[in-house]
C-alpha cells in the first residue's frame, strides 16, 4: 500500500469491514443451526464443525473490525491532507484576486467535510452493501423465497429508509448549511470586530442577530430530527418484517415437510444479524447529505476560472538586467463592474536601476498596477520586460525578478526572523537582522526580548502598523529582486521615520529598479525622498 | 480524565434535564421490548407457529427509536444554542479588546463536537445500563450457564473501556489541542497567502500544509491504535460469548439437560445484552471530542474576567487628562501624562510601537490602564457603555461587516436614519467612488478609512459626540482626499475635543497641541 493510493486503503477498509459484518451473520447463522441441529440430539461429532465456525466467527468480527477501523481513519485522514494540500494551493492561485479574508478563507474547514463523507458514509455503505448480499445469498440459497422477502427487508431498511431520511432531511440539511454558515460568519465577523462594536454601542443588534442566525440552525437542526428518526424506525420496522416474513415463510414449508426443521431458525434469525449491517446506515446518509454542501463549497473553489492565465509554455525571461516597459495598460478585479486600471495614455520605460514613484488618489488604480506588474491579474495593452510580454512568462519566475512589497501585508504567526525570511528561506540570521536593520528596524530588534527569536503574536498583534510596515519593507529588501515594487512602505510610519526608510531604500536600492507607490504630499524637489527618484507619475 | 456522563455538561445547559429522563424510560421500554420479541421468536422457531403479538412488539420498538432520535436531536440542538450563546455572552464582556482566533472556533466549530454526545452517545446511556442487566435476570432465570457466561464477560467492557480511556484520556486532550493550532495556524497562513505569493513562497506553504497534516494524522492514528483497543474488546467480548453460550447450549441439548425453545431465547437474547453497550461505546469514543470542547468551553466560561469596568454615566464633556498611564503589553508602554483640552485639537506624535494606539484604547475603555488615571474635568474616569455613547472614533484598521458601504457605515449609530448616512457618505466624499449600495468587501484599504471617517461623521453628527478619537486618519489617503478628511475638523468634528494620532505633517500642522509621546515615556 504505498500513500500515493488512497483507493487501496479505501477497498482494503471495505474487505475488513465487510467482513467483520458477514462474520457477524455467520456467528447468528451457524449457531442457529448448531442448535436446532442439538435438539434433534445428534452424537456430537456431527457438530464439529459448526462448533469451530462459531467461535471463527465471534473471533473475526472483533479483529477484523479493529482492523477496518484502523485503515478507514487512515485513509480518511490521508484524503483530508490531499484535499487540503489542493484547496490551499487553489487558493494560492487564486489570491490576491481572491481576498482570503473574505468568505473563501474557510474554505479550508470544509475539506474536513470531504474526509468524513468517505469515513462515515462512503465506506459503511459498501460495506453493508456486501456484507448484506451474503446474507440474502444464504437465505436464497436455503429458501429461495425468504432470500427475496430478506432482499427486499434490507432494500427498505438499507436503502429506502436512508434515501427517504436523506431526502425528507435535504430541504433542512441544505437550510441548515446555510444557515450555520451564515452563523459561523456572523460570529467570526462580529468577534472580528469587537472593539469598533464596543466601541460604537453596536453590540446588542449585532448579539441580536446572532441569537436570529442562531435560532435558524436550531430550527433547521429541530426540523431534521424528525426526519432522521423516521429512517432509523423504518429501518427497525424493515426489520421486524423481515424476520415476520421468513417466519411466516418458514413455518408452513416446514410444516409440510418442505422446509427441513433445522434450517428454519436459520432463515427466522439470519436476517435479525444481517439488519445490523444496515443500522448505522440512516445516518451514514445523513453524513453524506451534510458532506454534500462541505464538498460543493470545496469544487467551487476548485473550479474558479484562473485571475491569471498562465502560458501553457512560458517563455524564457529574455537575460540582463531587467528592462520594463509599460504601455497603456488597463486591467480590472474579478467581480468588479469596471477596470481598476484605466490609464490608455500611460507609457513608461524603466531601464534597470531606474527609480519611479507613482502617486495618485485613492482608487485611481495605483494598488492595481502593482498587482499586474506582479502578475497577479491579467492586463490589457502590453508590459513587457526585456521585451518578453508578461503575459507570455511564468508568473512564479516574473515575481522571482520584480517583487511586490504589499500595502496590507501579513505577520505571520511565528518569530521575527522567520516572517522576514520567507522571502528568502535559508538566508542566514545575519542577513535577516540587516534587512531589518535596513528598514528601520534596528532600534526595535536590539529592544526585543529574545532578539529575532521573539515571537510576534496572532494577527503579528504585537507589532504597530508601522512596524508592520517595516517588517514587510525588510522581505522585500531581503528578497534581493532585481525589481521592488513598494505599495505605500509608508503608510503607517511617521514623517521623520518614513524619510529615513524610503532615502535609505534608495540609496541602498543600488542597481535594482524602484517603483515606489506612495501618497506621500511634499512637493517634488523639495521633498528628500523626491530628491532620490528619476521620475514621478501621478495616475488620475 | 473525561468520565461516561460529565456533570459540568447536564448541569451547565437546562434543557439537558427532561431529556435524561426521557432517556431513562426508553431505556426501560427498549429492555422490556427485546425481552418479548426474544421469548416469541424462541417461541415460534420451537412451535412452528407465527405469533401475531410479535407484529406489535416490532412497531412499537419502530416508534420508540423514531421518538428517541426525535427528542435526542432536538435535545442536542437546544444544548448547543445554550452553550453557545454563554460563551459568546462571556467573551463580548470580557474581550472587548478582540478576542483570540482559537475563541472563535470554539464559539463556532467547537460547539458543533457536542452534536456526538448530546445526540449519540447520551440516549444509548441507559438502554446500555437497564438492557445487560435486565437480560441478565432473563437468562438467570431460564438458563443459569448462559448467564454465567455473560456475567463474567459483561464487565469486561466497561472495564477495559474505562483503562484504555484512562490511557488515551491525555492524548485525545493532547490531539484536541493540536488540532486548534492547526486550524489557527491554517487560518494564518490563508491570511498571508498575497504575502506568501508575492514572494514565491506559496507553493512551498503548500508543502507544509501537506505535512503538518501528515504528521497530525499519524499522532492521531497512534491515539486511535489504542483507543480502538476497547473496541476491539467489546466485540470479542460480545461475539465470543454469544458464541459461547451457542455452543454451551448446543452441547446441553445433545444431552437433553436443556429445552430447546430456552436454547433459543438463549442464543437471541445473549447478543441483545452486548447491543447497546456496543452503540454506546461506539458513540463514545465519537463523543470525547464534544466532551474535550466542553472542557474548552468550560475553562472561557471559567475564565475570570471583570476587565471591564460597568462605568459610570459620565459623558466626555470637558478637559480630559490622562495622568502616569501605563499600559500592558507584550512590551510595557508609558508612564503617558499629558491634557487634551475641551473642543481643541490634541495630536498625538511619537515613533510607531510607542502606544499611540492602545492609549486609544484605553480612553475608549476597551483595554485596562495597568496604572494611573484618566480624568474629566478633575474627576476619575471609568470607561463603559455611556462614557462611549460620547466618543467618535476611527480606528487604524478599519473593520467592515458582510454588507453594502452604507450598512457598513450605520453600523456606527444603530438604527440611523438613511439620510443621516448619506450625509456623512458625502462629508467624505464616498459617492465618488462607489454607489452607497455596493458591496463593501471591494474597497481598497483607502476607501476603507473613509467609511471609517464616515461612521466617525455619523456618530459625531446623531449622537452629538463631545469626544473624537482619530487613529491615523488619513494614513492611506492620497493628499488632496486628506486635505478634504482635514476639513472635517471645521465641520461636524469642529467645536469638539479631538484626540488623533498621525505620521503625517498635514494633519499635525493643524494640532492646536501637539503631545511627543517619545518625550513622556520613560520605557519601563
Amino acid at each position: 500500500m504505498t500513500p500515493q493510493r488512497p483507493g487501496v486503503r479505501l477497498a482494503a477498509s471495505v474487505l475488513a469491514g465487510s467482513g467483520a459484518l458477514v462474520c457477524g451473520i455467520g456467528l447468528m447463522a451457524t449457531s442457529a443451526w448448531l442448535i436446532s441441529r442439538a435438539s434433534q440430539h445428534p452424537p456430537v461429532l456431527y457438530l464439529m464443525v459448526a462448533i469451530v465456525a462459531v467461535r471463527a466467527f465471534g473471533m473475526g468480527r472483533g479483529a477484523l473490525r479493529y482492523v477496518e477501523r484502523l485503515v478507514s481513519h487512515d485513509a480518511a485522514l490521508r484524503l483530508l491532507a490531499r484535499t487540503r494540500v489542493r484547496v490551499f494551493e487553489r487558493l494560492a492561485e487564486l489570491t490576491p484576486a481572491i481576498r482570503p479574508s473574505g468568505p473563501l478563507g474557510t474554505v479550508l474547514d470544509n475539506a474536513e467535510g470531504v474526509a468524513d463523507r468517505w469515513l462515515r458514509g462512503v465506506l459503511p455503505m459498501a460495506s453493508a452493501a456486501i456484507a448484506c448480499g451474503a446474507a440474502v445469498v444464504l437465505e436464497w440459497w436455503v429458501t429461495p423465497s425468504a432470500g427475496a422477502v430478506l432482499l427486499a427487508g434490507l432494500l427498505v431498511g438499507g436503502l429506502v429508509a436512508p434515501v427517504l431520511a436523506a431526502s425528507g432531511a435535504r430541504r433542512a440539511e441544505l437550510h441548515a448549511a446555510a444557515a450555520r454558515a451564515t452563523l459561523t460568519a456572523r460570529t467570526a465577523e462580529t468577534l472580528d470586530g469587537l472593539p469598533e462594536l464596543t466601541a460604537f454601542g453596536a453590540l446588542p443588534d449585532r448579539l441580536a442577530l446572532l441569537s436570529r442566525a442562531d435560532r435558524a440552525v436550531t430550527r433547521a437542526a429541530f426540523r431534521s430530527a424528525w426526519t432522521a428518526g423516521l429512517g432509523s424506525a423504518l429501518t427497525v420496522l424493515a426489520t421486524g418484517a423481515s424476520v415476520l416474513g421468513a417466519l411466516a415463510l418458514g413455518v408452513p414449508a416446514v410444516r409440510e415437510g418442505r422446509l427441513p426443521f433445522v434450517l428454519l431458525a436459520v432463515i427466522v434469525l439470519t436476517p435479525l444479524a444481517a439488519f445490523e449491517a444496515v443500522a448505522e446506515l440512516s445516518q451514514a446518509a445523513q453524513r453524506l447529505l451534510r458532506a454534500r454542501e462541505d464538498a460543493r463549497r470545496v469544487a467551487a473553489v476548485l473550479s474558479l476560472p484562473e485571475p491569471v492565465t498562465e502560458p501553457s509554455v512560458p517563455a524564457p525571461i529574455p537575460g540582463g538586467p531587467p528592462h520594463l516597459r509599460i504601455d497603456r495598460v488597463t486591467a480590472r478585479w474579478p467581480d468588479a463592474p469596471s477596470d481598476s486600471l484605466s490609464e490608455p495614455g500611460l507609457q513608461l520605460d524603466l531601464p534597470p536601476g531606474r527609480r519611479l514613484v507613482i502617486m495618485g488618489a485613492s482608487g485611481a488604480g495605483k494598488s492595481t498596477l502593482a498587482a499586474v506588474l506582479a502578475r497577479f491579474l491579467d492586463y490589457r495593452g502590453s508590459v513587457t520586460l526585456n521585451g518578453a510580454e508578461l503575459r507570455d512568462l511564468s508568473p512564479d519566475a516574473v515575481r522571482r525578478v520584480i517583487c511586490l512589497g504589499g500595502q496590507e501585508a501579513h505577520v505571520f504567526d511565528t518569530t521575527v526572523a522567520e516572517n522576514v525570511r520567507l522571502a528568502r528561506p535559508g538566508a542566514s540570521d545575519e542577513d535577516v537582522a540587516d534587512a531589518l536593520r535596513r528598514a528601520g528596524l534596528g532600534p526595535w530588534l536590539t529592544v526585543l526580548p529574545a532578539g529575532l527569536a521573539t515571537r510576534v503574536g496572532e494577527h503579528g498583534s504585537a507589532v504597530s502598523g508601522g512596524q508592520r510596515q517595516r517588517i514587510a519593507l525588510a522581505r522585500a529588501l531581503l528578497a534581493d529582486a532585481p525589481v521592488l515594487v513598494l505599495d505605500e512602505p509608508d503608510a503607517h510610519l511617521d514623517d521623520a521615520t518614513a524619510v529615513t526608510v524610503l532615502t535609505d531604500l534608495l540609496a541602498r536600492a543600488g542597481d535594482r529598479t524602484v517603483i515606489l507607490i506612495t501618497h506621500r504630499d511634499a512637493v517634488p524637489g523639495g521633498d528628500p525622498v523626491l530628491r532620490h527618484v528619476h521620475e514621478v507619475v501621478t495616475l488620475s | 480524565m473525561p468520565g461516561p456522563v460529565d456533570p459540568r455538561l447536564l448541569r451547565e445547559a437546562r434543557a439537558t434535564a427532561p431529556y435524561l429522563v426521557a432517556c431513562a424510560v426508553s431505556g426501560g421500554l427498549v429492555a422490556a421490548c427485546a425481552l418479548g420479541q426474544a421469548a416469541l421468536l424462541a417461541h415460534a422457531i420451537a412451535r412452528a407457529t407465527v405469533p401475531l403479538a410479535l407484529i406489535g412488539v416490532v412497531a412499537f420498538r419502530g416508534l420508540l427509536v423514531w421518538g428517541q432520535q426525535v427528542t435526542a436531536h432536538r435535545a442536542a440542538a437546544g444544548v448547543k444554542a445554550q452553550l453557545r450563546a454563554r460563551v459568546l455572552d462571556k467573551v463580548v464582556r470580557d474581550r472587548p479588546d478582540g478576542p483570540s482566533g482559537e475563541v472563535t472556533a470554539l464559539v463556532t466549530r467547537g460547539v458543533d463536537a457536542l452534536d456526538p454526545y448530546f445526540a449519540g452517545y447520551l440516549p444509548q446511556l441507559a438502554p446500555a445500563v437497564v438492557v445487560p442487566l435486565a437480560v441478565l435476570f432473563a437468562l438467570a432465570v431460564t438458563d443459569v450457564e448462559s448467564a454465567v457466561i455473560v456475567a463474567v464477560t459483561l464487565p469486561l467492557i466497561p472495564m477495559f473501556g474505562a483503562l484504555i480511556g484512562l490511557c488515551t484520556a491525555a492524548r485525545t486532550r493532547r490531539r484536541w489541542r493540536s488540532l486548534e493550532v492547526l486550524a489557527g495556524h491554517f487560518a494564518d497562513t490563508v491570511r498571508g497567502l498575497p504575502t506568501l505569493k508575492a514572494f514565491g513562497r506559496a507553493q512551498a506553504q503548500a508543502a507544509q500544509v501537506g505535512r503538518i497534516t501528515a504528521e497530525h494524522r499519524r499522532a492521531t492514528l497512534g491515539t486511535l491504535r489504542i483507543a480502538f483497543v476497547s473496541a476491539l474488546v467489546l466485540e470479542i467480548a460480545a461475539t465470543v460469548s454469544v458464541a459461547l453460550v451457542a455452543v454451551s447450549a448446543g452441547l446441553r441439548l445433545v444431552s437433553g439437560a436443556l429445552p430447546f425453545e430456552t436454547a433459543l431465547f438463549v442464543l437471541i437474547l445473549a447478543p441483545e445484552a452486548y447491543l447497546p453497550l456496543r452503540s454506546a461505546a461506539s458513540q463514545f469514543h465519537a463523543a470525547q471530542d464534544g466532551v474535550a470542547a466542553a472542557t474548552r468551553i468550560f475553562a472561557v466560561l471559567d475564565a475570570p474576567g471583570g476587565d471591564v469596568q460597568v462605568g459610570g454615566a459620565l459623558r466626555p464633556i470637558g478637559e480630559l487628562r490622562v495622568e502616569d498611564v501605563t499600559i500592558a503589553r507584550r512590551e510595557p508602554v508609558g508612564p503617558f501624562s499629558f491634557t487634551a483640552p475641551a473642543g481643541a485639537l490634541t495630536v498625538l506624535a511619537g515613533p510607531s510601537g510607542i502606544g499611540k494606539t492602545s492609549l486609544l484604547d484605553v480612553l475608549l475603555g476597551l483595554t485596562p490602564a495597568a496604572s494611573g488615571r484618566v480624568l474629566l474635568d478633575g474627576a476619575d474616569v471609568v470607561p463603559g457603555d455611556e462614557w462611549r455613547r460620547g466618543i467618535a472614533w476611527v480606528p487604524q484598521r478599519t473593520f467592515l461587516v458582510a454588507g453594502t458601504v452604507a450598512e457598513n457605515i450605520a453600523l456606527a449609530v444603530p438604527g440611523s436614519p438613511d439620510d443621516a448616512v448619506l450625509r456623512a457618505a458625502s462629508l467624505v466624499g464616498i459617492p465618488d467612488f462607489t454607489p452607497l449600495d455596493a458591496d463593501a468587501s471591494a474597497l481598497s484599504a483607502g476607501q476603507r478609512q473613509r467609511v471609517a471617517l464616515a461612521r466617525a461623521v455619523l456618530r459625531a453628527d446623531l449622537l452629538d459626540t463631545p469626544l473624537v478619537l482619530l487613529d491615523e486618519p488619513t494614513a492611506h489617503l492620497d493628499p488632496h482626499t486628506e486635505l478634504r478628511v482635514l476639513d472635517l475638523l471645521d465641520g461636524p468634528f469642529h467645536g469638539r475635543t479631538v484626540i488623533a494620532t498621525t505620521h503625517r505633517t498635514a494633519l499635525r500642522e493643524r494640532a492646536d497641541h501637539l503631545i511627543d509621546l517619545n518625550a513622556l515615556a520613560v520605557p519601563a
